[in-house]
């Protein structure tokens, strides 16, 4: 896990990823910090941020002496925001990319199309 | 946070030379710190004064409240795993371990038992007939199990293999988090332990150059490369710490980055890249190779 951001925040990222492919479904409990930290090598104090800020956005809640889970309705919101960022973080580089190629619009919804039927 | 260690205006000087120069520094309770720095940079000085093992030329040091200088309540709280222990001629490693409970209070020899199979260290054979990786094992085991309040490693690894030291890392982290506990460690393999750190101190030329959480390091710098004139555009605001040129193709390391930033630069195109916290203590501490490495010695 390094992709040269802060590690809280990708340790955040993964789990969110994890709500949204439903392989951490809603109502279900997250592992403990000490999993996560041994799990990916990483400070407990930084697996614990990370958690922290998925609690803060309400992602996550917390039973108290029993550990955290993942909240009712995370998957949707967390889809709206993934879905707001997408044009910035996909479309934006795509579009880039596609004119220092010469392609045109046309041209790159052409690709599209006929990527997503194969 | 509450501070264990807490240094100011410590300064340490041997004939003419200024190993540790004027440094103020916190040690936070319960953390696990980088000591990190170039081959003679004073980080060896800095975890003698830690470990009342020098005198202070100046200036003031307090561990857990106290003065380290012979202060058998502080040193009793205290593990140091040098690089270069030295043992008593016939000891064997099982000698190390049946005496680590009279200097370690918290001794557990059960953890002692398993740190050793799994370094596969023989316990039976006298320490002079070790090899260096073995030895380095003795010294970890000893700083694993001793459980100490204030656990202090100087490069504990010289000799292990990046399995032996991956195993180490894997253990001291699985241990503390059951037993959370000072650990200061101090290393030149940056990359391999900057996960493990909550917070780095970097000393270099005797003096502190960054004190920071790592994670705020991380979040700070970033490479932006492409066109020569975009780049120069996007970084002007910021502080460079590096640039490399190749025809009309720039690479620069910069410090001070927002997320605005970033995204401003990759929307006109440029590459963003992490730097890895090696790079950056490379960018911020000369950049030279140093004479002597000890990994090579």
């Amino acid at each position: 896990m390094d992709d040269g951001r802060p590690i809280f925040r990708q340790l955040a990222e993964q789990i969110e990823n994890q709500i949204i492919d439903g392989s951490l479904p809603e109502g279900s409990q997250v592992p403990s910090i000490n999993e996560f930290a041994s799990f990916h090598r990483i400070n407990p104090a930084t697996a614990l941020k990370g958690i922290t800020l998925l609690v803060e956005s309400g992602v996550l809640f917390k039973r108290r002496g029993i550990g955290m889970f993942v909240a009712d309705g995370a998957r949707e919101r967390l889809l709206a925001e993934r879905r707001a960022r997408f044009a910035t973080e996909y479309v934006h580089p795509l579009l880039l990319e596609a004119r220092g190629l010469e392609l045109t619009t046309d041209q790159l919804i052409d690709i599209i199309r006929k990527e997503s039927a194969s | 946070m509450t501070t264990i260690v807490e240094a100011r205006g410590l300064t340490k000087r041997y004939r003419g030379v200024t190993a540790v120069d004027s440094v103020d520094f916190q040690i936070a309770r319960d953390s696990i710190t980088g000591l990190l720095g170039r081959t003679g940079a004073g980080k060896t000085t800095l975890m003698h004064l830690l470990t009342g093992q020098e005198f202070a030329t100046s200036g003031t040091i307090a561990v857990a409240g106290g003065n380290p200088v012979e202060n058998a309540g502080v040193l009793q709280h205290t593990c140091f795993i040098k690089e270069s222990q030295r043992y008593p001629d016939d000891f064997k490693p099982k000698h190390v371990f049946a005496a680590a409970p009279g200097f370690f209070p918290h001794w557990d020899a059960d953890f002692a038992r398993d740190l050793a199979a799994e370094f596969r260290l023989p316990v039976d054979r006298r320490i002079k007939k070790l090899s260096r990786g073995q030895l380095s094992s003795v010294g970890i085991i000893v700083g694993l199990a001793s459980r100490a309040p204030i656990t202090i490693f100087d490069e504990p690894y010289l000799g292990l293999d990046a399995i032996a030291r991956q195993a180490f890392y894997d253990r001291l982290l699985a241990d503390y988090a059951e037993h959370p506990r000072t650990v200061i460690l101090s290393t030149h393999l940056i990359d391999e332990v900057g996960a493990l750190l909550e917070h780095a101190l970097v000393i270099d030329n005797g003096r502190i150059i960054i004190d920071s959480p790592v994670d705020a390091l991380r979040a700070h710098a970033a490479t932006i490369a492409g066109p020569a004139e975009a780049v120069e555009r996007a970084i002007a605001a910021l502080e460079v710490l590096h640039r490399e040129r190749l025809g009309g193709f720039v690479s620069a390391t910069v410090a001070g980055i927002t997320e605005q930033v970033l995204a401003e630069a990759r929307a006109a195109g440029l590459e963003v890249g992490p730097v890895s916290l090696q790079q950056l203590i490379i960018r911020q501490t000369g950049g030279t190779p140093t004479e002597h490495e000890e990994v090579s010695r």
